[in-house]
């Protein structure tokens, strides 16, 4: 069980630790300053902050012993001269980091391996615990990538990355958008995964193009690598074979929209999500915060809401808002008006730790 | 040799204290000011070395146009201020 969360904020980076039953906020870093992401490495105990610094640029923190020191940001390669490269309103896309949207540890076996997704669609390794940084150029210079379009941001960007349990040259990436991207050889070659995505946002012959999906969110299960849950812009999809093939999860009450999800470590039926009005609302149902969860593979679904505010709840929980301790027992999760709950029951109960927070933009157990 | 002035606002994040170099452009002063402070560097550049978006460079009191290249001129009674722009919020 984690007894510690992490909370990435617009206005600073908020520890938040349990104490003699009770989840309060035990210390804050970088306050002040935009913190979009952390990771904890458990392999070492080691945590990550990325900020994104507005004028100063996107920056990577790394834990020390007493506090934290500045590390190496992923970076873009020269732009060849004279090459060319538009973004969908045809202005230069710049490539440059924009923003650090994932972050994921190597395996086992690759002790010093971090993974990292950017905007604008760059993922990047380090094999030195983020003193350095490789682009994945074998990714970026696949001629499709070029297709891939802004989706939660005005830029394309990898915003989920898992690595297979018992592999770890075997990693899945999901771009928003340009659907789900696999590599069999730690990076060396990539293919395209997500049949049976739906998309009703393109023209419907471009509906269930693998490459059109809004993947919001991407998770596998740990003891069922088999087993991977998606959230999508267009509902829940759910795949038994490593996401070659998906199956969409509909009449989900009080909605299939959202853009967080989480699945159990050990229990491949089992995951969590976070409902919302679709899509151009974007707001929990009448004002009712709620987070739903299955237990038998999407075919039921609960609706969580006891201890979450059931008036006026205007709350929207990112994509890496939502978080599952290692045990999968305790779940939180933070919204965009600064509240963040806490369940110790996999989600039968939530505590509201505070509702007074900046925006919050990451929770993860550290 | 033009001196360079770094707003206050960043030394929070990264010790940039006013410096001097020689160079007849922006970019070649520049270079020469973070090979000898080169964490300052990305907190100025971006990953292309061109200007990032938000920050706004003044030589002798004009805002230099060349973003890309940083080719504005530059003389070495030059005083170049490196300041965060209102664009950024």
């Amino acid at each position: 069980m984690s007894d510690k969360l992490l909370v990435s904020t617009r206005k600073g980076l908020f520890t938040v630790a349990r104490k003699a039953g009770s989840w309060d906020i035990s210390g804050v870093d970088f306050l002040g300053d935009n913190v979009t992401l952390t990771l904890t490495d458990s392999r070492n105990g080691r945590s990550y902050a990325a900020l994104d610094l507005g004028h100063f640029g996107v920056k990577l923190h790394r834990s020390t012993a007493t506090g934290w020191e500045e590390i190496a940001v992923p970076t873009y390669p020269p732009k060849p001269e004279g090459y060319e490269e538009k973004d969908m309103w045809g202005r230069e896309l710049n490539w440059s980091t924009a923003k650090i949207w994932a972050l994921a540890t190597g395996g086992p076996d690759e002790p010093g391996t971090i993974w990292c997704g950017t905007l604008p669609g760059g993922l990047f390794r380090s094999n030195d615990h983020g003193r350095s940084w490789e682009m994945m150029r074998s990714l970026w210079d696949h001629p499709k990538r070029k297709q891939w379009m802004g989706g939660g941001a005005d830029l394309p960007g990898i915003h989920s990355i898992c690595v297979d349990p018992h592999n770890s040259k075997r990693v899945w990436v999901a771009v928003s958008t340009g659907g789900i991207w696999h590599t069999e050889d730690g990076g060396a070659s990539w293919v395209q995964r997500g049949d049976g995505m739906r998309a009703e946002y393109v023209p419907p012959e471009l509906a269930h193009d693998p490459i059109a999906q809004d993947v919001h969110c991407l998770v596998q299960c740990r003891a069922a690598p088999d087993r991977m849950w998606v959230q999508h812009h267009n509902g829940i999809f759910v795949s038994s074979d490593e996401g070659k093939t998906f199956t969409e999860i509909t009449d989900v009450e009080p909605s299939v929209f959202g853009f967080a999800v989480v699945v159990h470590p050990r229990e491949p039926d089992t995951a969590w999500f976070v409902p919302e009005i679709k899509d151009e609302k974007r707001i929990p149902r009448e004002g009712k915060l709620a987070v739903t969860r299955t237990r038998d593979g999407g075919k039921s679904f609960e609706v969580l809401t006891k201890g979450l505010p059931q008036t006026h709840a205007y709350d929207v929980v990112y994509r890496h808002a939502l978080a599952l301790d290692e045990a999968g027992d305790r779940l939180a999760f933070g919204s965009t008006t600064g509240g963040l709950w806490v369940s110790e029951n996999q989600g039968d109960g939530w505590a509201c730790v505070t509702h007074t927070l900046p925006p919050i933009y990451a929770v993860r157990f550290a | 040799m033009a001196k360079v002035v770094f707003t206050p606002n960043v030394q929070r994040h990264v010790g940039c204290p006013t410096a001097e170099a020689g160079g007849t452009t922006v970019r070649e002063v520049l270079e020469k000011v973070f090979a000898a402070n080169p964490q300052a560097r990305s907190y100025v550049l971006d990953d292309q070395s061109a200007l990032r978006r938000h920050i706004a460079i003044f030589v002798d009191g004009q805002m230099i146009r060349d973003r890309a290249h940083l080719g504005d001129a530059v003389k070495d009674s030059s005083t170049i201020h490196v300041f965060q722009a209102l664009s950024g919020g």
